[in-house]
């Protein structure tokens, strides 16, 4: 059965995940939003630097940001100088590697979600007297609304399954930043299997459902648009 | 209103270069061939293509000039796209009221059942805009831009992506709008049909640049522009229904060039209607016939010939101060003797009602 540890391990993980969807939903809208609108000619560099965590190594990441936000890095020193703890192996580092590390996740989803809205409807709207901020509340946030959705819960999901970056910034404190992934690869280490089987069961099914509906939502909002 | 318009718009082959001034009452053409820049002109004039030399200036209201732009949302103008572009997310009501709500109270001088009436779309407001037709959505989409209350109506080609019965179906809509709203309309087409129907003026754009404007009747019979050559050349004539002839079926109405003869329609006594006469339909005498079945003669003047092609002339004959165009062949044109101000007899073989 799960222990009390298993579970302070799972609503940490819960809590990370929805924190950093959070945010990454309130930046990563005007992000992307840019993105798909922009004709900066340099936007390609952006977009790559935003997709590097699709590819990179989590510990890679993990590792530069250990290197930033500890003490003796150049984020970590300052915030030392301020009379501030170092982000490093507290919640809040994890939340800021999250964000990083599922940033593609969010951003890309709602880019494509803009992007196939077109122009049309923003110029209709302008026609019809809605402000461009007017026209983003009333008319391309219900048009993304699957762009949104599917967002949401690739970040969350994405975040729930993180290893290597919450092991490199996060280390492995339980009840602070023990996360459901790291305490599974404790249990098998301890050959205690039995708990690893519920947890990475609990987190199996978890992320099943989660794209179950997301996947379920969208197909009822593109049947409906023809 | 005047509406005035200077734009340079460059896009990579294609350019806009016109400076206009136009009195717009009623409905005012854009006409030209696809590509000319009717679209990228109207689109300048909403502030959805951006000069930033333009200028702008329609009735009291300076939408551009070198110092200011005003934004597309704070023009009081109604656009109509070519295609209907209803908000997929809300409902036909939804949709009809998105601009109007936006609108002051006090600057409604539309109001949405007049909108809906005007288009007859009563019966679809609680339908999903998904399960309405093509025709359907674009009566909703004019009336959504009516609901507005503009001050001008920008149409770019409202019928050009229907099929031909869903363009009869919206026509009388958009006659009945030219009828009984006071609000001046631009309407870009490269339709001769919708144009002689429905425009009052007319401004001629051939590769990004105004090659003449003037008023409709006028327009078509220009011998030096196009549009009166061709085996689709025609006059379009303004008649008032004077009586009908229900023993014989038929209808009289009155020109200034004399009476015409059609078969019996429904239009009321009084009220005026536009005819369109085909240049190839009409021929002429220099003594008035008699022991012809054609009804429709009158006494016109030569007013201007120009060859058209090696066999053909086409001949620009003013009956009363109305022109008419007829197509003769070149040796008919000789042997009749046709000069500038000779008098002769048209017969117009057939007419047809356009309203």
């Amino acid at each position: 059965m799960i222990t009390e540890a298993d579970f302070t391990a799972l609503t940490i993980t819960l809590r990370l995940a929805a924190v950093t969807t959070i945010i990454l939903l309130l930046a990563g809208t005007p992000l992307a939003w840019w993105l798909a609108r922009t004709r900066w000619r340099y936007r390609f560099l952006l977009e790559a630097v935003i997709a590097l965590p699709l590819v990179l190594p989590p510990t890679v990441l993990g590792f530069y940001l250990l290197v930033a936000l500890g003490p003796n890095g150049p984020v970590g020193g300052l915030m030392t100088q301020l009379g501030a703890q170092p982000l490093a192996f507290t919640f809040t580092g994890l939340v800021i590697g999250s964000v990083f590390y599922s940033m593609p996740f969010v951003v890309q989803p709602l880019q494509h979600a803009f992007m196939s809205i077109g122009d049309r409807p923003l110029e209709v709207a302008a026609t019809l007297r809605a402000s461009p901020f007017d026209c983003f509340l009333t008319v391309v946030l219900p048009l993304a609304r699957p762009g949104f959705l599917t967002a949401a819960v690739l970040g969350f999901a994405h975040t729930l399954g993180e290893f290597g970056v919450v092991l490199m910034i996060g280390g492995n404190i339980p009840g602070e930043t023990q996360v459901l992934s790291i305490a599974i690869y404790d249990h098998v280490e301890a050959l205690e299997y039995g708990r690893a089987h519920w947890l990475s069961g609990a987190l199996l099914l978890l992320s099943f459902v989660m794209l179950v509906l997301v996947y379920a939502a969208n197909r009822r909002f593109t049947v409906a648009r023809p | 209103m005047t509406v005035e318009a200077r734009f340079r718009i460059a896009r990579g082959e294609f350019s806009l270069d016109v400076d206009l001034k136009l009195p717009v009452q009623g409905v005012t053409a854009v006409y030209g061939p696809s590509g000319c820049g009717k679209t990228t002109l109207l689109r300048a004039i909403a502030g959805l293509e951006r000069d930033p030399e333009g200028y702008c200036r329609v009735g009291d209201w300076t939408w551009q000039d070198g110092h200011r732009f005003v934004p597309p949302h704070r023009r009081a103008l109604g656009y109509v796209f070519q295609e209907p572009s209803l908000f997929s997310h809300l409902s036909v009501r939804r949709n009809l009221e998105y601009g109007m709500r936006r609108v002051p109270v006090r600057d409604r001088r539309v109001s949405l059942d007049r909108a809906i009436g005007l288009l007859g779309i009563g019966p679809l407001l609680a339908r999903d805009v998904e399960h309405l037709s093509g025709g359907e959505r674009q009566r909703v989409a004019i009336a959504r831009a009516l609901a507005v209350s503009p001050s001008i109506l920008l149409m770019d080609e409202p019928l050009s992506a229907l099929d031909l019965r869903l363009k009869h179906e919206i026509m009388p809509y958009l006659e009945s709008l030219h009828d009984e709203l006071d609000i001046p309309v631009l309407y870009v087409s490269h339709s001769p049909g919708e144009v002689a129907r429905l425009a009052d003026r007319m401004v001629l754009l051939e590769q990004g640049q105004v090659s003449a404007s003037g008023e409709t009747g006028e327009m078509f019979t220009r011998l030096d522009l196009a549009l009166a050559h061709g085996d689709k050349a025609a006059a379009i004539i303004e008649a008032r229904v004077a009586g009908h002839d229900d023993a014989w079926g038929l209808t009289f109405l009155d020109f200034p060039g004399g009476r015409i003869t059609v078969t019996r329609n429904a239009l009321k006594v009084g009220r005026t209607a536009r005819l369109r006469v085909v240049a190839r339909d009409v021929s002429l005498t220099l003594e008035r016939q008699s022991g012809t079945s054609i009804l429709n003669i009158f006494p016109v003047t030569v007013d201007r010939l120009v060859p058209e092609g090696p066999a053909q002339v086409m001949v620009r004959l003013l009956a009363g101060d109305v022109p008419l165009l007829a197509r003769v062949t070149r040796k008919s044109a000789d042997a009749l003797g046709l000069a500038p101000g000779r008098p002769v007899y048209a017969q117009v073989k057939s007419v047809a009602l356009l309203v």
